[in-house]
């Protein structure tokens, strides 16, 4: 039976290449991501090891959790207490470090470096080891920063800025010297290898003293080294005593630990992201096994019925055809591997684009990676084949016998009986879960688009044939009898019609779904925008990295700028939550734009706090309410003034900048709003605003049009994006046609002859293949697109309460997406088109 | 010198000493060695021979749905070699009509459209008065709405006999038209053939084995081993069993 399983195989080449394909596709996808963000965390993980000491004493810090986004900090630990610690029992050295916060490279054409993606370190110079006991930077080329004026920078930061050694480069800080230049004395080579695009700046450390801490003998942490023999948790225990309140001393593993911790999370997060494309990518791909193994045993009954005679059982014929699956999905899996680590140096390449760099870290295929791998391509195979190998083994000996050997095919009219039910659970879950707040209505809503979707799947033969008899018509009208023939093809078998469009249907439904969202999401924005920005100007940095205040003091000395206000983005913990805020002087600002508060009073005063409606609804807060304000230096206890309705430009808490500096965090703004006085010109205030700022690449001036453009495209790169990950999908659809198409041909062979023979020209033959595809791409389409359009609907009122408060439906884009469904079908028929119109005339009637 | 078998009536199609070769080497197999043969309009032809003697390949290259390596072929006044497939299909279109053995007609339409298929990919319209007088003749009336798999055999062979005639050919090509049918069914097919020749002027080939058949034509061409070795007029079963029985006695000529 093995045997006989591996010859029928080899004997279906094409149809195992084409079936095969979705698996390799699918799984290259699944095993591309993994080994990609697996190659990112050994990054990361290089990257810790090779920086991090025995031990370290830092300032204490809010919780354990180490979030992305850190205020800046403006505590240090005092100079003396360095010569302390290195006296202490058990410890070999103490090294002091200097980290400068908001610190970026210019380039050589004046742009900022790695001013969107990987941060800037930027570090005082010395020789301490790391844990592992290598020194944890090294200059192999130039030397060390020894005086102000002087910098090192890691080689390929400084080619990508385009200095060299000897070159001045200049700098921007948030700080009260907004703008440095120094010369490159030196490349710095760092012990833990690649810095995935970081840039590493370094400054002797009297220098980094005088930029960062206002040239106090401070440090921002220290790094401790012990003695032989001596344990990190011993070194951490020695030490303790000796420190100062809010100061506190960690192992380097601990260290270690939290920095896995928050990258781990990050890359949990992009893993799920490439994960889910995998998952679409496998269950489109799954119909198309589905169907390839359903039409396998279609041709095959003849020779199923004669193994069943011959006296093979029907478990004997089922797992042949497991088997048949389960090869196909080891082949499928082996390729889809090997493409895999191509599509890892494709995410690479795309990733570097974005300032991540990889160059340092190799491809390495895990173990995990190929079990997974191995496991998901066969298991999905094999659960696809497992129908059809079912309705295999129920074919009956005798039907070898006859000439009209057919497969049992389930009805159709059960099918859209079924779908129905499900249709309307769906429905019921949709209406319930849009009337249910919070998280369980999202669920209820995600619950029921799905069994939306698997309804519309299971009725889609149902739906197929009105469908195609109306495209019949169409066709019949257009091209006359070869239409007619055409629709009468892709009406023959509704189920296998429908199972081919159905992989498009998903592809389809999911990216109208996307555009929908994202269309409704930018004009919401848009709305909100223009709503909400009525300044002339913004000034602000596209990351949201705090910039010098100095920068707002220049602009309103700009001629034509009338009223100025400044806000700092801060994060501050309320109960269990982290809550990203605003800082500013609320009288200046609401001068410039609306705010409108629902209770309380407008005025916001010292130790006061107003919240945003929401914000305040979820956290229990009234006005007149003491709120704890957590910040790493530590709480501060505020008075609710006011509670106000959210808006785009401000976060959802609002505190005045005295809470900033009592909670020792540097004042830099985040963003400064500019409006001109009354009766300038503000086009050429526009010109005087950006002069005013070149010399500051951390920050861009920006009108309303411009700001919502902006926005905009950051909607739209996330869309595009997505775009780009459903074409795999689509492509694993247009495999599914081509296989459909192909089958029929082989199948129709005969038919296909005698239609040559009493006078259908080649070029009427492929067109007869083509409008078959094409009549299947549309039913794909319109059931893809209506789904996409119910469910981009429903998913927007879900997400009303979270900003996107306007529908808007893409029309030219969904009807481009009906075109390209449309296109693909046209190319998914070529091949097999033009082998139908390649029959031998007389072979093709006389063959059996 | 082989022998040239020429028509008494004007003529509808005419092979000129035409070959078939198929292989090479030592796998060589000539199906058609230098037949000269001329098909008389408005009669009915039958092409018999024992299996292997070419006389399907003989039609199949007279109909243009084969090209031969040596010889012309010419379907009334053009000549079918040199034609591109486009021009084959086109012949076949207007000037061929067939009829097959067996699988004959397109599963997924009725019969009326299986007739009317031709005329509907030339973009034809069939002349109403032809169309019916065929339709009566088949006797099918009652059937155009039906599938082919709603049809027995026999039935469905008279829909393609109609199929082959309704666009008024000027040649009609049978291959074994009785071949799967049982006597009382063929019979039918054949009165029908013979009728569209007697009654309405058609000109009809049609390859058979079977002597009961071929007595129903004007005249019977005889192949052995890709050659033309006899011919009978007006036969009956008698003399074509008996032509039939002195080809098996007779060597093949050898040249």
């Amino acid at each position: 039976m093995l045997r006989f399983t591996l010859r029928g195989l080899l004997a279906r080449k094409v149809r195992l290449v084409l079936s095969a394909s979705a698996i390799v596709l699918g799984v290259a996808f699944l095993s591309g991501s993994l080994t990609f963000t697996e190659m990112i965390g050994r990054s990361f993980d290089n990257i810790v090891g090779g920086s991090v000491s025995d031990g370290v004493v830092r300032l204490n810090r809010l919780g354990s959790a180490t979030s992305l986004l850190r205020n800046l900090d403006q505590r240090t630990l005092p100079g003396s207490l360095v010569p302390q610690l290195a006296s202490a029992p058990g410890v070999a050295r103490a090294d002091g470090s200097v980290e400068g916060q908001g610190l970026f490279v210019v380039k050589q054409n004046g742009k900022l470096l790695g001013g969107s993606g990987a941060p800037t370190i930027a570090l005082n110079f010395d020789d301490a080891p790391n844990a592992a006991g290598d020194p944890t930077v090294t200059i192999p080329t130039g030397h060390e920063p020894r005086r102000a004026g002087e910098v090192a920078m890691d080689r390929r930061s400084a080619r990508n800025a385009g200095y060299r050694i000897g070159d001045t480069v200049r700098m921007v800080t948030a700080g009260d010297q907004p703008r440095i230049t120094a010369r490159l004395v030196g490349y710095a080579d760092f012990a833990g290898g690649g810095l995935a695009g970081a840039t590493l700046v370094m400054f002797d450390t009297r220098t980094a003293q005088d930029l960062f801490l206002d040239g106090a003998d401070a440090y921002t942490s220290i790094g401790l080294t012990a003695e032989g023999g001596v344990s990190q948790a011993e070194l951490v225990t020695a030490v303790t005593p000796l420190l100062p309140d809010g100061v506190e001393a960690v192992t380097g593993d601990q260290v270690t630990d939290e920095v896995k911790t928050v990258v781990d999370t990050v890359l949990g997060y992009l893993n799920t992201f490439l994960l889910v494309f995998a998952a679409i990518a496998l269950v489109v791909g799954s119909f198309l096994i589905v169907n390839t193994f359903s039409m396998l045993v279609a041709q095959r009954t003849r020779e199923l019925a004669l193994l069943r005679a011959l006296g093979a059982s029907r478990r004997q014929v089922t797992r042949s055809v497991l088997l048949e699956a389960c090869v196909t999905g080891l082949v499928g899996s082996s390729v889809g591997l090997g493409l895999g680590l191509g599509l890892t140096a494709l995410l690479r390449t795309v990733f570097a684009g974005f300032g991540l760099d990889l160059s340092g870290t190799s491809v390495v295929l895990s173990g995990r990676t190929v079990i997974v791998s191995y496991a998901v391509g066969v298991g999905v195979t094999m659960i696809a084949a497992w129908l059809p190998a079912r309705r295999a083994a129920s074919v009956s000996p005798v039907s070898a016998m006859r000439d009209d050997a057919a497969l049992p095919e389930g009805s159709v009219r059960r099918r859209l009986v079924v779908g129905s039910v499900l249709a309307a659970a769906g429905a019921a879950l949709v209406v319930a879960g849009l009337n249910t707040s919070g998280s369980t209505g999202t669920s209820m809503v995600g619950a029921g688009i799905l069994a939306i979707l698997l309804a519309v799947t299971a009725a889609a033969p149902g739906i197929a044939i009105p469908f195609v008899t109306g495209v019949r018509w169409a066709f019949g009208r257009m091209t006359g009898p070869v239409g007619r023939l055409a629709g009468n093809n892709a009406l023959r078998n509704p189920r296998r019609t429908a199972a081919t469009a159905s992989a498009l249907m998903i592809g389809l439904a999911l990216v109208t779904t996307m555009s929908i969202l994202g269309a409704s999401t930018s004009r919401s924005v848009d709305a909100a925008i223009t709503e909400q920005f009525t300044s002339d100007f913004l000034v602000s940095n596209a990351l949201l990295q705090p910039f010098s205040p100095v920068v707002g003091d220049e602009i309103a000395q700009v001629d034509g700028v009338g009223r100025v206000a400044r806000t700092q983005v801060v994060q501050v913990r309320i109960g269990d939550s982290t809550v990203t805020g605003s800082a500013t002087n609320l009288e200046a600002l609401e001068a410039i734009v609306p705010i409108s508060f629902v209770s309380g009073s407008r005025a916001l005063g010292d130790g006061q706090v107003a919240v945003d409606q929401d914000r305040a609804q979820s956290l229990g807060l009234r006005v007149g309410d003491a709120v704890r304000l957590g910040f790493d230096a530590g709480p501060q206890t505020a008075r609710v003034s006011g509670i106000y309705r959210s808006t785009y430009l401000l976060g959802d808490v609002l505190v005045p900048f005295s809470t900033v500096t009592a909670a020792s965090i540097v004042r830099a703004d985040s963003e400064v709003l500019v409006d001109a006085t009354p009766g300038t010109d503000t086009a050429a205030l526009g010109v005087a605003l950006e002069k005013a700022t070149t010399d500051y690449p951390t920050v861009t001036v920006q009108t309303r049009q411009q700001y919502s453009d902006s926005q905009r495209a950051q909607v739209d790169q996330l869309l595009y994006l997505i775009y780009a990950l459903l074409g795999l999908a689509i492509v694993i659809a247009a495999l599914g046609i081509v296989n459909t198409l192909a089958l029929s041909v082989v199948e129709r062979t005969r038919e296909l002859g005698l239609l040559r023979a009493i006078g259908l020209d080649r070029a009427q033959v492929r067109r007869m293949v083509r409008l078959e595809a094409v009549a299947i791409a549309a039913l794909g389409a319109c059931l893809g697109i209506g789904l996409g359009l119910l469910f981009g609907f429903v998913l927007q009122r879900a997400v009303v309460d979270q900003g996107v408060t306007d529908l808007a439906i893409p029309w030219a884009r969904l009807a481009l997406f009906v075109v390209a469904a449309v296109l693909v079908g046209v190319l998914a028929a070529v091949l097999p088109a033009r082998r139908a119109a390649r029959l031998d005339v007389l072979r093709a009637i006389s063959s059996q | 010198m082989p022998e040239i078998i020429t028509a008494r009536s004007a003529i509808a199609a005419r092979t000129l000493d035409v070959s078939k070769i198929y292989g090479g080497g030592d796998a060589t197999i000539r199906a058609l060695d230098g037949v000269t043969v001329e098909i008389g309009a408005q009669e009915f032809t039958a092409v018999m021979g024992p299996s292997g003697s070419g006389k399907s390949t003989l039609v199949h290259c007279m109909a243009a749905l084969d090209t031969p390596t040596s010889g012309s072929v010419l379907i009334g006044d053009v000549e079918v070699s040199g034609l591109d497939d486009t021009r084959l299909t086109r012949l076949r279109r207007d000037h061929v009509g067939f009829v097959f053995q067996e699988y004959n007609l397109i599963p997924t339409l009725s019969a009326e459209e299986n007739i009317l298929l031709p005329l509907a990919i030339a973009g034809r319209r069939p002349d109403p008065a032809w169309y019916e007088t065929v339709i009566d003749a088949v006797g099918i009336r009652d059937r155009l709405r039906h599938r082919p798999s709603q049809m027995s055999g026999g039935q469905q062979q008279r829909v393609a006999c109609a199929r082959a005639l309704v666009g008024r050919p000027s040649i009609v090509f049978a291959d074994e038209p009785t071949g799967n049918l049982d006597s009382t069914a063929g019979a039918a097919i054949l009165l029908f053939l013979r009728r569209s020749v007697t009654e309405f002027g058609q000109t009809v080939v049609m390859v058979t084995h079977d002597p009961t058949a071929a007595s129903y034509t004007d005249r019977v061409i005889f192949l052995r081993d890709g050659r033309v070795v006899g011919e009978l007029r007006n036969p009956t079963a008698g003399t074509v069993l008996e032509q039939m029985a002195h080809l098996q006695d007779v060597p093949p000529a050898v040249v």
